[in-house]
């Protein structure tokens, strides 16, 4: 009877991930291969012409995507490593007061956030409309609706989630290895090259991930902060699916974007080495 | 002494990165008191508290977040019972089909939220399913599960076998011995589970905006009334979420540090 208990406690989540995400996502690759429309229905023809047709029309969005999230990432590995060294090695007992710091915006949702920064960039709005005020600033002065506003929108939303595995793994260095280093003369800097940083490269590579990908698929951003200048491939899925009720394209466009961003992931995971994946994935 | 100057640039920085992170909050609890005349509420025009007692006026808006309060809390159930199943049953037990199940766990977590939307929309479409309150759940119960799994798995593995050995030697049975011993120890893992559920389905947009039919959430209704102008209920609402939230959190952490020392 016990052989059968991890069956049975599993079965009930086995059916819903079966039935909701491996269904559908089988049931998206069957329709990204049919032509025809809402009205007179889709027939399964197997064409790839959706693919060549989504990527020739949405190839834009595609890159533009690809290079905002690829931006964004960057950015926040910049700005977010100095924090997570210094509060994992430095901040003493004050640690979780400054994690619990670095959450805080997770308490406000996602899409109130990034309208607040709406707020804050608007053109007549409390900072860029005093300075105007002031003659600081010429009076046609925007950032709103504009790539500058649409990646710091990005970098502002998914900062935290670079910041913490980065700080996971660097709270998890051994002191006595970075004593070590010193006492065999090596410098501050040789020290941070040569161990602290080898060392903290797992938990680099968890917040890229972390970040990239939700970065790139991300469409409240450009929606919220760009113009129409900065359409992204998630606002472009949107439309097709729920105004233009275009499934065929949409589901192509989709399947495009999890094929790009796992073969990214994939090559990625080859040049650093698969261990830092599993690692990474086991977490 | 090492460092000086270099940890007090750093010290400085981390406090400039918080108060980047903190500045939209500011900005959304400052314009919940703004006594605004014209459409759009992005001047300062005065201070007010009308916005506050004047809270439910919008009736669009009162019903959105009492939808996403309702899925939140029965996704949050949903999850947290079949992920801390399936997190036993992984963290526990060697079986066949335990490298699949690792496999949809990752699967479950690394999906875009897009394309997750996206296919069971078409799931929902080819099945001709109407779209509404109970779709969100399926989806919001989705993508918590997976989570869930995660922190109870991490419990789990932790948990000393020989103490549930005991328990059936003093003559429990396997309810008693999960009810008694087990549950009580993966307790923590099941509520840390539990509260990262609730937080992703009451913010979740992206999903939502595909499987939501007519059914309006909050995050929904916001991004709809983005061009016509965010009244300032919506920031006295997301004002008193934060605030509930923080007090949560730090009455969580202050209870755990007293455990801890007693």
């Amino acid at each position: 009877m016990r052989r059968w208990t991890p069956y049975w406690l599993a079965l009930p989540a086995w059916l819903w991930l079966a039935i909701f995400l491996v269904v559908p996502i089988a049931a998206m690759a069957s329709v990204s291969l049919t032509t025809g429309n809402l009205i007179d229905g889709f027939a399964q023809t197997f064409s790839v012409s959706n693919y060549s047709d989504a990527i020739a029309k949405y190839s834009t969005q595609f890159l533009r995507s690809l290079l905002y999230g690829g931006i964004a990432t960057v950015i926040m590995l910049v700005l977010g490593y100095p924090v997570a060294y210094w509060i994992a090695f430095k901040a003493g007992h004050r640690k979780s007061m400054f994690l619990f710091l670095l959450l805080l915006p997770f308490f406000v949702s996602f899409v109130l956030r990034t309208i607040s920064w709406g707020f804050l960039l608007a053109d007549d709005g409390i900072l860029f409309g005093t300075l105007k005020g002031w003659g600081v600033l010429p009076e046609d002065f925007h950032v709103l609706a504009t790539t500058v506003a649409v990646i710091g929108g990005l970098v502002y939303n998914f900062l935290p989630f670079m910041i913490l595995p980065i700080y996971v793994a660097l709270e998890r260095v051994n002191p006595t290895v970075i004593e070590a280093a010193y006492d065999l003369y090596a410098s501050r800097f040789a020290t941070f090259r040569r161990v602290v940083l080898p060392l903290s490269l797992p938990g680099v590579f968890a917040g890229v991930l972390m970040t990239f990908v939700p970065a790139t698929a991300d469409p409240i951003n450009a929606q919220v902060l760009g113009g129409t200048g900065n359409t992204m491939i998630g606002n472009i899925v949107q439309t097709e699916y729920l105004v233009n009720n275009n499934y065929p394209t949409a589901s192509a466009i989709s399947f495009t974007l999890m094929a790009v961003l796992l073969i990214g992931i994939f090559i990625y995971a080859r040049a650093l080495g698969t261990e830092n994946v599993l690692e990474a994935a086991a977490r | 002494m090492r460092g000086g100057l270099g940890d007090r640039v750093l010290y400085i920085y981390t406090w400039l990165i918080i108060g980047w992170l903190s500045l939209p909050i500011a900005v959304m609890i400052l314009f919940g008191f703004n006594d605004k005349q014209s459409k759009s509420n992005t001047s300062w025009q005065g201070f007010t508290f009308k916005w506050y007692h004047q809270l439910f006026a919008i009736d669009g808006l009162t019903t959105a977040l009492v939808n996403s309060l309702l899925i939140a809390l029965i996704s949050t159930v949903l999850a947290t019972v079949l992920g801390t199943l399936l997190g036993l049953a992984v963290g526990r037990y060697r079986f066949r089909g335990k490298g699949v199940t690792d496999f949809l766990i990752f699967a479950a977590i690394s999906t875009p939220e897009l394309v997750m939307g996206a296919s069971l929309l078409s799931l929902f479409v080819s099945g001709n399913a109407p779209r509404g309150h109970i779709t969100i759940i399926i989806a919001h119960t989705l993508f918590s599960l997976a989570f869930v799994v995660v922190t109870v798995r991490a419990r789990v593995v932790g948990l000393d076998p020989s103490l549930e050995e005991a328990a059936r030697d003093l003559g429990a049975g396997t309810w008693t011995t999960f009810r008694l011993v087990t549950l009580p120890s993966i307790m923590p893992g099941v509520a840390a589970g539990a509260m990262l559920a609730f937080a992703l389905s009451i913010d979740d947009y992206v999903v939502t905006s595909f499987v939501n039919g007519s059914t309006q959430t909050f995050p929904l209704w916001i991004i709809g009334a983005v061009k016509v102008g965010i009244p300032p209920q919506v920031n006295v609402m997301g004002t008193l979420i934060f605030g509930i939230g923080v007090l949560l959190a730090v009455v969580n952490a202050v209870s755990a540090r007293r455990k801890t020392t007693h």
